[in-house]
């Protein structure tokens, strides 16, 4: 067993998330999500040029010549593939993308549409508002599900270390304009699925020790438990971030936001059941009274 | 925690065996129907189109808010009250009665009994709701009645784009209707869907009018276009024939002219309109109209009392091939519009799969790597218990048929990378007990009863995740939702039976070894 005194740092590295929450919360505030076509509405095209020499301005030239609003092309993956994305999108007009990829053929050469994601503003807000939905009903389920199984000191450290981690990853994205789709939202449910992981498994730690131990102050104790179930914490995050780093180099593009998603939640979840959770059990000053007393109930 | 009666061992073994059979079945092919499954790949795997259609009621509000006007009149001068200023304003029907009138009127919209009423008869809550301003009446739909005209519309609706899809003839299309004005169409292994999107796109309300004499727009009449968009005509109002009278349509050559031509036939009551119609109209020119767009406007030669003619309207073969399909498939109770399209080639979708189960078998191995690396001999039970589970997962996911996405293959992939917390965590433990406990069997025992309320709390947590995502999620999403609870599932079984079988299995015999783990 390991014995390395992680509680000598809970102060710092409590400012160091308050810093990295407070830097992600202005972010999200004032510069906001990059919303995909999912959530936003709008067209998004993966196509695939002919053409070696075509490049990206050239892709966007054409694009911006039919009047489509906002346009955005990015690389995707191979050197001929491109995504675009643009705000049009036109319900009422069933020959609308085949008169795009007419107009495309004919300025840039033969192109391919592999993949057309064209979705209504109606559609839209409304997958934004069950997104959101999801993420809200899935931390109602987590805290429902700790409070029944641990006492409020517990599931109070439970929730901010999760809140801790959805806010951070998504800061992350917004910081770097990562696109926010509809596979963002199932890495955020796993991720807040993964962070409760692990923070109940030390949590079971530490109440196991609290009744074993009444003379051990809280602060030491959380040490302990932390030192006692490390190595677990460590191999579980290892394999799971190997077979994330799997998906996001050899899984394709189109899994790449998806996985990096969860790659950071994961991260940020190790951290937050270590710097996270167990200080706020030593603010909440938890005794061995505190489970002892709930017992008697 | 450590003993295992026969019967399990043998039930854990035949258990395994079936579900690994299952999960081998996709990719070897078996002659048996019943043992011959297949996942379902999803339509990001296997390309194909996903669309969701909304109806745009309107137009059947309109028409069956008028025709409640017309029933009201007909009512009330039956009844001989006298009502005026009939009007129809933004979904309301609004109407005067006079002052001695008024409470009379009030009191036959209200009753449930009156014949006025006859929805009230079937469904016990009105169509309409009531209310008064002033002298005047305002009539709009209730709630139920909404619902009640949005079903049938969307009823109709489906079928109609049930007709036209299977006509088309894509292989396994998927029609669902979803809440009360949408319908889900998808579509697998379609290239292209712009055929079978402008097919659904059209109302094909078909019908036949005489064009009138007079070169300004007059009562009764109305102005149309050209469907060339070439130019306008003045139509009559009064409908000669309409497409629900049609029982074939198809294209064919007019030998004649040397066109492409629908030709169709009318149904018996068609017909005699038909030919009343041509016969008092021999000169005339008869607009023949496709969603409020003139195709063409022949001049009648000579009466047409066979029941069966043909439209020409410079058409391809293709186009002919279309407007016939349509007016076979009738049309659509109002238009439809594409609110969300999600398209992937087929390639694309070969693509991914490739890529998800590279990633599958790299991650895999890793995991497996590190595992042994870690845990020598345990690693290796963990590992045996990694792959059983894989193989329990897709062969639960194949049994049950269900469908499989590139999130879902995510979802297969980290399931493995998480699968060994559960192994990890009872390793951890025994590693534990051991140092206080010199029997290797009553330390392994306490280490698999210690952890186990640990790693069920890790595991429903997740297991709730996944539930949330399965019900608030959409196409793709789901599918992860499903293979990670699933993936939860097999993994506690793995974990408890597989791994732990083999444990003791392995403690039992080298018990008398230092250091087992």
């Amino acid at each position: 067993m390991t014995n390395i005194s992680f509680n000598k740092f809970y102060r710092q590295f409590n400012v160091l998330s308050l810093i990295l929450i407070a830097v992600s919360l202005v972010f999200l505030i004032f510069k906001g999500l990059n919303y995909g076509v999912d959530f936003k509405g709008g067209t998004l095209i993966e196509l695939r040029t002919t053409d070696k020499t075509n490049n990206i301005s050239l892709i966007r030239d054409s694009f911006n010549q039919m009047n489509l609003g906002d346009v955005s092309v990015k690389k995707f993956g191979n050197e001929t593939d491109f995504i675009v994305k643009f705000e049009k999108q036109n319900s009422n007009d069933p020959e609308f993308i085949k008169n795009i990829q007419n107009k495309l053929s004919s300025s840039i050469g033969d192109v391919d549409f592999r993949r057309v994601e064209n979705v209504g503003p109606k559609v839209s807000s409304e997958l934004l508002k069950s997104g959101i939905i999801a993420i809200s009903l899935s931390l109602a389920a987590m805290l429902l599900y700790i409070w029944i199984r641990f006492e409020w000191q517990f599931s109070l450290g439970a929730i901010l270390a999760i809140f801790h981690d959805v806010i951070i990853t998504l800061g992350i994205f917004s910081i770097f304009s990562l696109e926010i789709n509809l596979s963002i939202v199932a890495a955020v449910l796993t991720i807040v699925g993964y962070s409760m992981n692990d923070t109940v498994v030390i949590f079971d730690r530490v109440r196991e020790n609290l009744r074993k131990y009444s003379d051990i102050k809280i602060f030491d104790l959380t040490n302990i438990s932390i030192n006692e179930t490390l190595s677990r914490t460590i191999i579980t995050s290892v394999t799971t971030l190997l077979a994330l780093l799997s998906i996001y180099f050899f899984g394709g593009e189109i899994l790449k936001g998806f996985s990096l998603a969860m790659i950071l939640g994961v991260i940020f979840g190790t951290y937050s059941s270590i710097y996270i959770a167990n200080p706020i059990l030593v603010a909440l000053s938890v005794s061995q009274r505190t489970i002892v007393k709930e017992e008697k109930d | 925690m450590l003993y295992f009666s026969k019967l399990r061992i043998i039930s854990v073994i035949i258990f395994t065996i079936i579900f690994s059979y299952f999960a081998f079945s996709n990719f070897i092919k078996f002659d048996d129907k019943f043992f011959s499954k297949n996942i379902n790949l999803g339509l990001d795997l296997q390309g194909g189109s996903y669309l969701l259609l909304e109806i745009d009621n309107q137009p059947v509000i309109t028409q069956k808010l008028q025709a409640k006007i017309i029933e009201l009149k007909r009512y009330f001068k039956e009844k001989e009250i006298s009502l005026k200023n009939f009007s129809l304003k933004e979904n309301t029907i609004l109407f005067e009665a006079s002052d001695n009138e008024f409470e009379n009127v009030k009191n036959i919209l209200n009753d449930k009994e009156s014949d006025i009423n006859a929805y009230y008869q079937q469904y016990k809550s009105h169509e309409f709701d009531v209310s008064e301003n002033g002298n005047f009446f305002n009539l709009t739909y209730s709630r139920y009645g909404l619902v009640l005209l949005k079903n049938s519309s969307l009823d109709q609706a489906i079928e109609i784009v049930r007709r036209r899809v299977d006509e088309v003839g894509t292989n396994e299309p998927n029609i669902l209707k979803r809440g009360n004005d949408r319908i889900l169409v998808e579509l697998p292994g379609l290239d292209d869907p712009n055929r079978i999107k402008s097919l659904l796109g059209k109302t094909a309300n078909l019908t036949f009018q005489f064009i009138s004499q007079n070169n300004e727009e007059s009562f009764g009449t109305e102005k149309l276009s050209f469907e060339d968009g070439s130019r306008d005509a003045i139509v009559g109002k009064r409908i000669i024939l309409s497409g629900d009278n049609l029982i074939d349509a198809k294209p064919t050559m007019n030998t004649e002219t040397n066109e492409t031509v629908v030709s169709f036939s009318l149904d018996r009551v068609g017909a005699k309109k038909f030919g009343r119609a041509t016969s008092t109209g021999v000169g005339k020119q008869l607009a023949i109209v496709l969603d409020g767009k003139i195709i063409s406007a022949p001049t009648i030669r000579e009466p047409i009392i066979s029941g069966s003619g043909q439209i020409s309207g410079g058409f391809t073969f293709q186009s002919a091939t279309d407007l016939a399909l349509l007016l076979r498939s009738g049309a659509l109770p109002a238009p439809l519009n594409i609110i969300e399209e999600r398209t992937v080639g087929p390639d694309l979708g070969q693509d991914s799969i490739d890529a998800g189960i590279l990633s599958l078998i790299i991650g895999f191995l890793l995991v497996i790597l590190f595992m042994i690396y870690k845990y020598r001999t345990f690693g290796l039970i963990a590992n045996l218990a990694l792959v059983s589970n894989l193989f329990l997962l897709i062969g639960i996911l194949t049994l049950f048929e269900a469908t499989l996405t590139l999130p879902g293959i995510a979802g297969i992939i980290l399931t493995v990378g998480m699968a060994v917390d559960a192994n990890v965590l009872i390793f951890e433990r025994i590693k534990e007990e051991t140092k206080n406990e010199k029997n290797p069997i009553i330390a392994f025992d306490a280490g698999y009863t210690k952890s186990r309320t640990t790693i069920l709390d890790a595991n429903i947590t997740t297991l709730i995740a996944a539930f949330i995502l399965f019900f608030m999620g959409s196409g793709p999403v789901k599918g992860f939702s499903v293979t990670l609870g699933v993936g939860i599932l097999t993994t506690l079984f793995s974990v408890y039976f597989i791994a732990r079988l083999l444990t003791s299995f392995y403690v039992v015999r080298n018990k008398e070894k230092e250091q087992l783990l």
